[in-house]
């Protein structure tokens, strides 16, 4: 049964792949690249990756279809045909493809046990996280504590690209009184979105704060936190969106949620530990290890939702024609 | 029969990431080329987490009445890469609007035709 819908999913996914490709229209290309990323995150479920299919989820069928979105409205909304065709791309892709099918042939099966894979460090993480880190969570604990040296690398590489994009488009503000085209016809919506506002971003906060227990984390509930925002500055205007949350204090709270994550690394060394050692934190070690993993994942949030914000609102708040042009209404 | 289901998903992320590759290397649209970009990458992600899966056994949440869970060591690999993922996507479109601001066209073609006319 499993198989079935293994085998399901991956032809579903094959074929909006090729329809993306031969599709020209870019604002159907989004929402079928929404539709994979979709596709993919119940993949993930059905390969018992819960946390990647929850990141997946949000990220993928969420956020960036928003910034494809935004993208398209400020370029065009029809690809060109190219002028010229060849068939040297075909070509290329079909040896390149066909080479790594030849690759894959002594590969182990999927889902055999006994592959290497399985047989380094995974079953010591599997086996030592209820004595060691005391989360039942395993994905929780390699992420925020055997391997927090990687992810604090991979929280300082969003804030990167938060710092690029801010540099590039930059946030420009809004009035208030800007509203969206059709304002008076999203009644609906505005009334709705106001209810489910708290709830996001309640939802965001149980998904950090319960991310040792279940699927989630900082990742997650970043992700969460700014689509909450996002709703938001969809229904109420984006001038409204800049009042609630500013661009300034976003760019503080990125850099905060790193230097967070950090500062709890420091804080390990100053009480005898090493860098990121979370034992020395509290009286006991089990204990150390959640004040650790609970600090870095708030810090992870904190960066993810502000970096998503930066972004989101560095597209939705450029004119067509770049930062001079006059918005024509 | 043993080889094709044991090598389905893995040749099906080739397939997929030869389409991303396709769409790279022969679309001439800065955006569709983002996007081809983001179809390899999640074929990369799938191969990953397919690799990841132990036959009969469960999502790596330690609980009582459960012994065999997944390699959860690919998942977090992947999770991370998925959000660096949208950043770094987010990048690549941001330098695309300036380049239509600045080129007033997302084609390649195009943009090289002024490039050479300048």
């Amino acid at each position: 049964m499993q198989y079935l819908v293994d085998i399901v999913l991956l032809g579903l996914l094959m074929i909006t792949g090729f329809a993306i490709v031969r599709m020209r229209s870019l604002l159907a290309v989004t929402m079928l690249t929404s539709i994979y990323s979709l596709f993919s995150a119940l993949l993930f479920v059905v390969l018992d990756a819960v946390d990647v299919a929850l990141t997946e989820a949000a990220i993928g069928a969420g956020i960036s279809t928003i910034l494809l979105l935004a993208t398209v409205a400020l370029t065009t909304e029809y690809e060109k045909v190219p002028g010229h065709r060849s068939l040297l791309p075909l070509l290329v892709v079909t040896l390149t493809g066909a080479a790594l099918i030849y690759g894959t042939l002594d590969m182990p099966h999927y889902g055999d046990p006994n592959a290497p894979v399985h047989r380094h460090v995974a079953p010591e993480y599997i086996e030592d996280t209820p004595e060691e880190v005391g989360v039942p969570n395993v994905v929780t604990s390699v992420l925020a504590s055997y391997r927090g040296y990687d992810t604090l690398g991979e929280v300082t590489v969003i804030f990167t690209a938060g710092v690029g994009v801010l540099a590039l488009l930059g946030v420009h503000l809004r009035k208030r009184t800007e509203q969206p085209h059709d304002y008076k016809m999203l009644v609906v919506l505005r009334v709705i979105a106001k209810l489910l506002f708290p709830l996001i971003l309640l939802f965001a906060l149980y998904v950090l704060f319960h991310g040792d227990y279940g699927p989630g984390g900082g990742f997650q509930a970043g992700v969460i936190f700014a689509t909450g925002f996002v709703l938001y500055a969809l229904t109420h205007g984006l001038g409204n969106a800049e009042r609630v949350i500013p661009p300034a204090l976003l760019g503080v709270l990125a850099a905060a949620g790193v230097l967070l994550y950090a500062a709890v690394g420091i804080e390990g060394m100053l009480l005898g530990g090493k860098f990121l050692e979370y034992n020395v934190l509290a009286d006991d070690p089990v204990s150390g290890q959640h004040l650790g993993i609970l600090l870095i994942e708030t810090g992870v949030g904190i960066t993810v939702a502000a970096v998503i914000l930066i972004i989101y609102f560095g597209f939705v708040s450029r004119r067509p024609g770049g930062a001079d042009a006059q918005d024509p209404s | 029969m043993s080889t094709l289901l044991g090598h389905y998903n893995y040749w099906i992320v080739i397939v997929l990431m030869m389409t991303g590759f396709y769409t790279v290397i022969a679309r001439p649209n800065l955006v569709k080329k983002i996007i081809g970009l983001f179809i390899f990458q999640t074929s990369v992600f799938i191969l990953f987490i397919s690799m990841a899966k132990v036959e009969g056994g469960t999502a790596p949440i330690i609980e009582e009445g459960y012994s065999l869970y997944s390699n959860p060591l690919p998942h977090v690999l992947i999770l991370t890469a998925i959000v660096v993922g949208l950043a770094t996507t987010a990048l690549g479109l941001a330098l695309v609007v300036r380049i239509q601001e600045a080129y007033g066209t997302t084609n390649e073609d195009d943009i090289h035709i002024q490039d050479e006319t300048d």
